[in-house]
Order: C-alpha cells, then sequence, then structure tokens
C-alpha cells in the first residue's frame, strides 16, 4: 500500500491537502464584504454564516475555536479577516498568526464596506500571488489527519459502507495517521462498544462525560422520544427503525483495531496520532466544520440515502453502497462499494479502495462535493446570544 | 447465486433486504455475514430496499437483536417472514 503523497507543509510543520487562501467574516455583518473580496480577486474563497455578534461565554470560546481552528487549518495558506469591529476582529487574527501563516485582519467600522473591500481586496491578491507559489512537497500518511461522519444512513451504512471506513481507518492506524470520529448522540445503543475501545479509565471517563452531557441537553429539550429527528426521516425512509440500530451501524466506522486515545471538545485540535473522540452534533454541516476547525485534512463520508455535505477548506469524499442510491443521484459519490451487497468484494478490497481514493484526494484530486461547489460552512451553537 | 438479503449474525433476529422490488410471497436468498451461511426466508409483505425482515415469530415487549446488540422493543406481533419497522419495533431510549 502506498504510504507517500503530496501535500502542502506549513509553517507549524502541519501537512495540509488544499491551499486555500479564504476571506473569513468575523460575524454575520461581514458576508457583504467577504463576498465582494472574494469576487475582486480570483482563487479566494470567502465563507459566509451567520453568527458573531453578542455571543458569550462557552459559546463564544467555541464560537471563537471554530473561526480561529478553520483558518489554522493546513488546507488554508492564508486568510483575510473581515469584521464590524477591530477587538475581536484581532482575536481571530491573532488566533491564527499563531501558526506563522500569512493573515491579515480589516474591521469595517470608520470605513464602511466600499474602503475595507478595496484595502481588504489588494492584501488578499498579494496572498493569492504567494499561495500560487507554494508547491507541493513529499509527505507521509502519518502526517495526515482524516476525520469521518456519516449521514443520511440507512441500513446498507452499518452493512458495507460504515465497515469500509473503519477498514481504512484499521489500516491508516498502523500507518500512523491521526483519525477522529464523533457524533455524541448518534452512539446511543452503542456507547459500551465506545468505553470498551477507550485506552484507559481517564479516557472512559471523559467519554462517559461528554456522552452524559450531551443526553441531558436532548433530556432537558425534548418534546418527544426524537423519532422525528434521530433517526432522521431519511434514515427511516432508508429502513433504520431505531437509534439503537442507527448506532450500532455508526460505530462501524472505528473499525477494529485502534483504540480511542482521547476525548475532545467540539473543535479541538488532537494532541497526538491514534483514534481521537470529539464531542458533536451529529447533524453533517455542523460535525464535518467542526472536523475542519479541528485542523484535520481529510474527511471520509459514507452515505446510505445520499447526504451530499462538503466543506469550503475540507475535502469530504463520499462513499455509497445502497444501489438506488448510486443509480439516483451518482454525481455525489466518489467511492461504490456495492459490491459488497453482492459479495463480489470483501471488506479488505473495499477498504483500499477507500484508502486509494483518500491518498489522491490528498494529492489534489478533487472530490464529488468540492467539484459540485458544496461548502456548507455551519457553526455549532451552544445558546442563545445574549 | 444473487443475495436478495444480509444479516450480520446468526443470533440476529433480523435480515436486511439489499435488492429491490421484493414482493410479498416470494421466497428470497440471504446470507449471514459473520458465519457465512445462505439461509432461504418467504416474505409475507412487499419489504423496500434497506428495510428488515423477521427471521422468526415476535411477541409485544420482546427484544429484536441486531449485530448481536438490543435495537429496540417490539410493540406489534410481528411474523417470521414480516416487514419489520417503525410500525412493530420501537427504541427503548429517549
Amino acid at each position: 500500500m502506498q504510504t507517500k503523497f503530496l501535500g502542502y507543509r506549513r509553517e507549524n510543520g502541519r501537512v495540509g491537502v488544499r491551499n486555500h487562501v479564504i476571506i473569513l467574516p468575523l460575524d454575520d455583518l461581514s458576508n457583504s464584504a467577504s463576498e465582494a473580496v472574494a469576487n475582486n480577486v480570483k482563487g479566494t474563497m470567502a465563507l459566509p454564516h451567520p453568527y458573531g455578534r453578542l455571543q458569550f461565554g462557552e459559546d463564544l470560546d467555541l464560537y471563537f475555536r471554530t473561526l480561529i481552528g478553520t483558518g489554522a487549518n493546513p488546507n488554508v495558506a492564508a486568510v483575510v479577516v473581515i469584521g464590524i469591529e477591530p477587538g475581536w476582529t484581532k482575536v481571530v487574527v491573532d488566533g491564527i498568526a499563531s501558526t506563522g501563516k500569512p493573515v491579515a485582519g480589516f474591521a469595517i467600522e470608520q470605513n464602511g464596506d466600499f474602503n475595507t473591500i478595496c484595502s481588504a481586496s489588494r492584501k488578499a491578491k498579494e496572498f493569492m500571488h504567494q499561495a500560487s507559489e507554494i508547491q507541493r512537497t513529499e509527505c507521509d500518511v502519518s502526517e495526515l489527519w482524516v476525520s469521518t461522519k456519516c449521514g443520511e444512513s440507512d441500513t446498507t451504512s452499518g452493512i458495507a459502507t460504515n465497515p469500509t471506513v473503519g477498514d481504512a481507518y484499521d489500516k491508516l492506524y498502523e500507518m500512523g495517521a491521526t483519525l477522529l470520529f464523533g457524533e455524541t448522540t448518534e452512539l446511543t445503543g452503542g456507547e459500551h462498544l465506545v468505553l470498551e475501545r477507550c485506552v484507559n479509565d481517564e479516557v472512559r471517563q471523559k467519554f462517559q462525560f461528554f456522552f452524559d452531557r450531551y443526553a441531558k441537553v436532548v433530556d432537558d429539550h425534548k418534546t418527544s422520544d426524537l423519532s422525528d429527528s434521530q433517526p432522521t426521516k431519511g434514515n427511516i425512509e432508508g429502513g433504520l427503525t431505531t437509534i439503537e440500530e442507527k448506532a450500532l451501524g455508526n460505530i462501524q466506522k472505528i473499525g477494529r483495531k485502534a483504540p480511542i486515545v482521547g476525548c475532545l471538545e467540539k473543535a479541538e485540535a488532537p494532541a497526538g496520532p491514534g483514534l481521537w473522540f470529539m464531542d458533536s452534533s451529529s447533524a453533517a454541516g455542523e460535525m464535518v466544520t467542526l472536523c475542519a476547525a479541528a485542523g484535520f485534512a481529510v474527511h471520509l463520508f459514507p452515505t446510505g440515502q445520499g447526504n451530499i455535505i462538503g466543506n469550503p477548506i475540507l475535502p469530504v469524499i463520499k462513499l455509497c453502497s445502497n444501489p438506488r442510491t448510486l443509480r439516483t443521484m451518482s454525481e455525489h459519490f466518489d467511492v461504490d462499494v456495492s459490491g459488497l451487497l453482492t459479495r463480489d468484494i470483501n471488506l479488505d478490497q473495499a477498504g483500499d479502495s477507500l484508502l486509494d481514493l483518500t491518498l489522491r484526494t490528498a494529492n489534489g484530486r478533487l472530490t464529488a462535493a468540492e467539484v459540485l461547489g458544496h461548502r456548507e460552512y455551519i457553526i455549532t451553537r451552544l445558546y442563545e446570544s445574549a | 447465486m444473487s443475495i436478495d438479503f444480509l444479516v450480520h449474525e446468526a443470533a440476529d433476529g433480523v435480515g436486511v433486504v439489499v435488492v429491490e422490488s421484493l414482493k410479498s410471497g416470494q421466497e428470497i436468498t440471504g446470507w449471514i455475514m459473520k458465519e457465512d451461511q445462505t439461509i432461504k426466508e418467504k416474505i409475507l409483505n412487499d419489504i423496500p430496499i434497506g428495510h428488515k425482515l423477521a427471521l422468526k415469530d415476535f411477541e409485544v415487549g420482546d427484544t429484536i437483536f441486531k449485530y448481536n446488540t438490543d435495537i429496540g422493543k417490539v410493540v406489534a406481533p410481528i411474523k417470521k417472514g414480516e416487514h419489520v419497522h417503525v410500525h412493530n419495533l420501537k427504541t427503548k431510549r429517549w
């Protein structure tokens, strides 16, 4: 199996597989100027989103961690931050600057959109020229950070598609890669299997803490047994019946070999190689955005009924085994493992085909989600603004 | 031999249909993945792709196992070969 790929080695030593120059709005008010800059400077990309005003406490901490983590991600070469005011803009700029990569901030108050767009465009153009001269260099798979989340799952996810990710995770673990899974409520019914995989009691207790904390959120806010939300209507259409059944399929993604070496808060970066759990929502846009903010470079996304999620900076590799889904919406998929259902291929072969596509993606092959322009950037909120 | 449904483990009470357009009364062929065994079952409903069939009779209150693990409780009687879904199986959580 190939163990090298051509990536972008960043100032802090991390390895990326894309070379984006992003225009990052600090807040909802700065989306317009950010999109104008991205329109002026070809090759850059704005990441509009609806938040950033009057957030406080743990929700604000998570918000800053998400924005800073997005800018710090090794798939990003340089960042222009635009905010309505300079204070919080500087918080995000300084956080990203700690990676050593080029970053600059611009504030709209006392400048207006026009002057801000003009000066931010000049800086973005400078960054774009610099980034376009960065060359890919040979990197080892042990330097690759790979995350996973499944979406619009059905029973074929648990039979074939998720075990394919599990097989690839087993192989990536043995090559020394850094791996992540999450989706806290979607482990309900299989949490004992996750606890068994934790490397020691400290990690086990931390997982139980995150699991119980999320269960309390559900208990505090539910108005029914959640059978209209989790499983989703798409899951149920695809044949999944209960959260327990969905969770047992979900857990197939973590394979059989890697112990869980640690548990992370939302958007927190892991401290070393191996398999990590990150507390997260099970909604695709939120979870994948948190993976990007935690610094992951490639994402493996199995689906049954056809979740079409993408991310602005994190390539999302889509795999599917459901023949009806593959037939009716084929443009969304990178890897077809329907041969597992017909017994034409075995799990080892399916895992190898996913691993091959993962390394080709790391080398620069665009994913279906990238080609189709799926750039869902969805920030997780913990509660209302002040 | 072409396979119509898959079963994770021999201890499971349900199998998953993996082909389209199966009709009530058909005899279909299944593969138990863990034990590598082939089985036959006559289905008593039309069952869509991805949906489950019962491999034995169940009474209200019974637990259904898949992946040899509890996936919920039976809330309406189920006969061997019938469609198992949200009308007769519910979560024990939440």
